[in-house]
């Protein structure tokens, strides 16, 4: 790899992890919150209650590590597939200087306290302009290193007519299309309402079309984060095991479901809004159930995969296939165990997405309960993995501590475990979310044992996160070079890509279908919206 | 394209189950009567205090049997924030928040609902079983938001 894009990805990857660093090390505060275990006072004058540490923790893990991460592995995945260096480099620096700007801003604004409005910030709460400019420009900056990538995509597919685009590149280049189709929701919002609004240019805002905006994004957001864990699980994975993706034809065609699928169902997050009419609360609800098709394609391929593997190295029996996993490998045992947690983050979601069932838990600490099984152990676990290799590939040294960074795999997922069951529990019983149960004006006895269970979980993800970032550390830190360069495991296929049809390498037809899609399932009601819009509320600090 | 037939048995599996879940969303809406939350009336938050129905908070009956709440949500507490009623009674809330946005969670029913400045929520509900119940803001609305609650008290 040449080191000017060696340069430009280790940015990412090194800013995605100090992201993660505080926003992670943050988690446990609030999981021991919710056991009454108040630490916060520890952290003054650095942070002054809950919500402040709820909001920083949402938004450095979620939006900046997440968005980070994936970009730096979408450049690794487009240069190294394709094997060119990425055309337009200048755009993309200027793309990561935006990021850059953005992560500094939203985070001095979090910090001074300025934006304690969570990462859904849902107006009419407003914080300083500061905080929504550094969003915007998060979000622009990694626009604009999706179009250098495309632009390498492109160059390549004209002078290789005929030639099936590299797995890796393909899923993630579908993720940037996805990533540029959904931030369409979010960047209306940011630049059209909220942004003139908290520059007091526009006197009121509409609060429910806010909403709308965001979920626009904040759905296929769960997909972008999902994508880069599936190209890991699809073309990296079966080679750390010393197998070979199942089928790349199906690898493909779940991509694609992705993509026309996630964008239009953000209705499924506001099934309890007023004003949002119920037709088409069930239309979204349809298309979430959809993209359970390419969710249990990707089970299905991925699990075959390891399977095969698994009996080519002498395992036997219905389950025998599984201990013959290089287990000991903590980049694979990252993925493996990501991938048994995602599945019951995947039964979650399907409950969530259903109409009914989700007046039962919509805003109980069942909702974060969810998301902590996927973005923050399918997706971010698996990024931990991934980080595994690629710090040492693009650090040039080995990785230190192997057995520190195995252990943090395990404790990442017993934590996660202890947690998610705490707060599912909990949110069956009746428990809001985003609530310091220390100081609330409500209980019940029969709360206590599920906010027990989080905060041991909160206090077992502190050892994973610390055990993590040990190694990690130590592996940057260290001064011995390795003696050869570290491989990139790119798994071949044992359905060969010259066996996928070419349709399947038809990049226009899909992404109109996706287009088209997104204008049904949100073009009438956005017009409607727009058309009648109740811009009634002024803004209101409210912490 | 090459399909394994274990695969294509899987895909089945997939389809059949979404079908399902399909039916039982819409048999849950029309069938046992589940309903979301839909259009509803807008309303102006600067206004409340001036203008019906919000100027007069309350519990009302409306018929024998039938009551409607008007209530108001805003930083940090409802209003009213103690529902009483007989037992057996449909009560209708009718819920807008004066700020900012807002949510109610009746524990141990399916009584969930955003309240967002600028729209009215509309939820009906029958309360057979007396006892106490808890109510609480369910959406973040700033260092409040973990004392806002009340009471619905279902009388014998």
């Amino acid at each position: 790899m040449i080191n000017r894009e060696r340069t430009f990805i280790t940015f990412q990857v090194g800013l995605a992890l100090a992201a993660l660093l505080v926003g992670t090390l943050l988690g446990p505060f609030q999981a021991l919150e919710h056991s009454k275990i108040d630490l916060y006072p520890l952290l003054k004058p650095l942070i002054s209650n809950y919500y402040q540490g709820l909001t920083i923790h949402g938004v450095l893990n979620a939006l900046v590590f997440t968005t980070l991460f994936i970009m730096g592995f979408h450049t690794f995945c487009t240069i190294n597939g394709l094997n060119r260096r990425l055309k337009w480099f200048g755009l993309a620096a200027t793309g990561l200087g935006f990021m850059v700007l953005g992560f500094i801003l939203a985070g001095t604004t979090m910090f001074l306290n300025q934006a304690t409005v969570l990462y859904t910030f849902y107006p009419p709460m407003k914080a300083t302009p500061w905080f929504y400019i550094g969003l915007t420009s998060l979000i622009v900056g990694s626009w604009m290193i999706g179009w250098s990538q495309l632009a390498t995509l492109a160059e390549w597919k004209k002078e290789n007519p005929g030639v099936k685009t590299p797995l890796i590149t393909m899923g993630c280049m579908v993720n940037t299309i996805l990533w540029q189709l959904a931030t369409l929701g979010i960047g209306i919002q940011m630049l059209v309402l909220v942004i003139p609004w908290a520059l007091n240019l526009t006197p009121a805002t509409d609060a429910l079309l806010n909403r709308v905006l965001f979920w626009f994004t904040g759905h296929p957001l769960v997909y972008f984060w999902l994508l880069p864990a599936y190209v890991s699980w699809y073309s990296l994975l079966p080679r750390q095991v010393e197998g070979k993706l199942f089928s790349d034809p199906l690898a493909r065609l779940s991509f694609w479901g992705f993509l026309i699928f996630s964008t239009p169902v953000g209705f499924h997050h506001q099934f309890a809004d007023p004003g949002v009419p119920v037709v088409w609360k069930y239309i979204h609800a349809l298309l979430t159930f959809l993209v359970v098709i390419p969710s249990f394609m990707t089970a299905f391929t991925v699990i075959a995969s390891l399977e095969r593997a698994g009996r080519k190295k002498g395992g036997t029996g219905l389950f025998g296939w599984i201990s013959r996993l290089n287990w000991k490998n903590p980049s694979v045992s990252a993925q493996l165990l990501s991938g048994l947690i995602f599945f019951f983050g995947g039964i979650g979601g399907i409950i969530n997405a259903s109409g009914s069932l989700n007046l039962v838990i919509h805003n109980t600490t069942w909702v974060p309960g969810h998301f902590h099984l996927t973005v923050a152990t399918a997706t971010t676990l698996t990024f931990m993995g991934i980080t595994f290799w690629l710090v040492p590939h693009l650090s040039r040294k080995n990785l230190k501590l192997p057995k520190i960074a195995l252990a943090s795999t395990w404790t990442w997922f017993i934590g996660m475990i202890f947690f998610s069951l705490g707060m599912h529990w909990l949110g069956l019983l009746g428990a809001p979310r985003r609530v310091p149960f220390s100081t609330a004006s409500y209980d019940h006895p029969s709360w206590h044992l599920p906010q027990a269970l989080t905060g041991i979980g909160g206090a077992i993800l502190l050892v994973a996160a610390t055990l993590y970032f040990i190694s990690i550390f130590a592996t940057i830190l260290s001064k011995e070079k390795a003696a050869a360069p570290i491989e990139i495991p790119i798994a071949e296929a044992e359905i060969e890509p010259s066996h996928t049809p070419a349709w399947l390498d038809y990049w226009k037809p899909w992404i109109i279908l996706a287009i088209i899609l997104v204008i049904i399932g949100y073009g009438p009601i956005l017009i409607q919206m727009f058309g009648n819009i109740n811009a009634v509320s002024p803004g209101f600090k409210v912490w | 394209m090459e399909v394994n037939p274990y695969e294509k048995v899987w895909m089945g599996i997939t389809i059949t189950a979404i079908i399902l879940m399909l039916i039982a969303t819409v048999m849950a809406g029309f069938g046992l009567g589940v309903q979301l939350p839909g259009a509803s009336q807008t309303v102006d938050p600067k206004k409340l205090s001036s203008e019906p129905p919000f100027n007069q908070p309350g519990v009302y009956e409306v018929a024998p049997g039938k009551y409607q709440v008007i209530m108001i949500a805003y930083t940090w507490a409802f209003n009213p924030n103690e529902v009483r009623i007989p037992a057996g009674s449909e009560v209708t809330f009718k819920i807008t928040s004066r700020d900012v946005t807002h949510g109610m969670l009746l524990e141990g029913t399916n009584l969930n609902i955003m309240i967002i400045p600028g729209q009215i929520s509309e939820i009906t509900r029958r309360f057979d079983q007396p006892g106490t119940y808890l109510f609480v803001c369910h959406e973040y609305c700033g260092v409040g938001h973990q004392a806002m609650a009340g009471k619905v008290i279902v009388e014998p």
